[in-house]
C-alpha cells in the first residue's frame, strides 16, 4: 500500500507548489489549473503509449473508453471506474465513487470548492491519453460530495 | 537486416527515417511514402479481414524487385515502416516481428522522455543506437559473403567499389 501514498502525497505537494509559485493575478484567472492540466496531459500521453504497447488494436471509440475505465484506471488508481454512461453522441460520463486522490480529505462541504484543483491533473491525464489515441476531447470533472 | 527504418507520426509526416546505404536515400524516402497508402488500406479494411483486426503487426506491405516493405501500426496511430533487402531470404516472419517489437519499445521510451515533445523529430541517441544495431547485421552479412571469395570478381564487390572509382 505504500506506493499509493507516494503518488498521493506527491500530487498534493504538486498542487500546493503550483499555487505557491503563482503570481497574484494568476490565482484568480485559473491559470494554475491550466498548468496542472497540461502537466497531466503530457503524462497521459506517455502513459498511454506504455499501456497500449501490448494490447490489441481498438475497434471504436467505445472500446477506447472501456479501456480507459478498466485497464488505465486500474493501473493508475488500483480500482476500476464504477459507472460509465454515454449518450452515444460523443458524451461519456465516468463515475468513480471513491476517488483515490480525494479520499484523504475530510468529508463534508468545507473543502468542496478546493476539490477542483486536485482534479485538474487527472483531467489532463485522461485528455492526454485520449489525444494520443486519436480522440480530441474536453474533460471536465465535478465533485458532488466529499470524499468521492 | 533492415535497409531502411522509418517512424511516421499520426499525421503522416516522418518522425525518424534512416537508411543504409546513404547514397540514393531519396529512393527509400519515396518507397516509405508510397507504403503509407498501403498501410491506410490495411487498417481500414473492415469487413475484408485481410489482416487480423486486433493485431498491431501488418506484415508484408508490398514487394518490389530488390526490396520488401513491412509495416506495423501502434494504438496511437504511429506507423513503423521497414524496408528489407530481398536477397536476405532467410528472414523469417518472427524476426521481423521481434524487430518491430524492439522498435515499439524504444519508441515508448522516447515518448516517456520528459525532454521530448510529441510531434518533434526523434533525436534520441539510444533510439539511434537501437536502429543501427538492426541495420548493422545486414551489413555484416554482406561483407562476409564478399570475404569468402577474395580476389574473385563478384557483383557485390563491383557495386560497392566500382561506383566510387568512376
Amino acid at each position: 500500500m505504500a506506493d499509493e501514498a507516494l503518488f498521493l502525497l506527491l500530487h498534493n505537494e504538486m498542487v500546493s507548489g503550483v499555487y505557491k509559485s503563482a503570481e497574484q493575478g494568476e490565482v484568480e484567472n485559473g491559470r494554475c489549473i491550466t498548468k496542472l492540466e497540461n502537466m497531466g496531459f503530457r503524462v497521459g500521453q506517455g502513459l498511454i503509449e506504455r499501456f497500449t504497447k501490448d494490447t490489441a488494436r481498438f475497434k471504436d471509440e467505445l472500446d477506447i473508453m472501456k479501456f480507459i475505465c478498466k485497464d488505465f484506471w486500474t493501473t493508475v488508481f488500483k480500482k476500476q471506474i464504477d459507472n460509465l454512461r454515454t449518450n452515444h453522441q460523443g458524451i461519456y460520463v465516468l463515475q468513480d465513487n471513491k476517488f483515490r486522490l480525494l479520499t484523504q480529505m475530510s468529508a463534508g462541504k468545507q473543502y468542496l470548492e478546493h476539490a477542483s484543483k486536485y482534479l485538474a491533473f487527472t483531467c489532463g491525464l485522461i485528455r492526454g491519453g485520449l489525444s494520443n489515441l486519436g480522440i480530441k476531447s474536453i474533460v471536465t470533472a465535478e465533485v458532488s460530495s466529499m470524499p468521492a | 537486416m533492415a535497409v531502411c527504418v522509418a517512424v511516421i507520426a499520426k499525421e503522416n509526416y516522418p518522425l525518424y527515417i534512416r537508411s543504409i546505404p546513404t547514397e540514393n536515400e531519396l529512393k527509400f524516402h519515396y518507397m516509405v511514402h508510397t507504403s503509407l497508402d498501403v498501410v491506410d488500406e490495411k487498417i481500414s479494411a473492415m469487413g475484408k479481414a485481410l489482416v487480423d483486426q486486433r493485431e498491431l503487426y501488418l506484415g508484408l506491405l508490398y514487394p518490389t524487385e530488390d526490396y520488401k516493405v513491412y509495416g506495423y501500426v501502434t494504438n496511437s496511430k504511429v506507423k513503423f515502416v521497414m524496408v528489407v533487402d530481398s536477397s536476405n531470404t532467410a528472414l523469417r516472419d518472427n524476426e521481423i516481428r521481434s524487430m518491430f517489437r524492439k522498435l515499439h519499445n524504444s519508441y515508448t521510451d522516447v515518448m516517456c522522455n520528459p525532454f521530448y515533445n510529441p510531434g518533434d523529430r526523434i533525436q534520441s541517441r539510444a533510439f539511434d543506437g537501437m536502429v543501427t544495431s538492426m541495420m548493422i547485421q545486414a551489413r555484416r552479412g554482406k561483407e562476409s559473403l564478399v570475404a569468402r571469395a577474395p580476389g574473385a570478381w563478384s557483383p557485390e564487390e563491383a557495386a560497392k567499389g566500382g561506383a566510387e572509382d568512376l
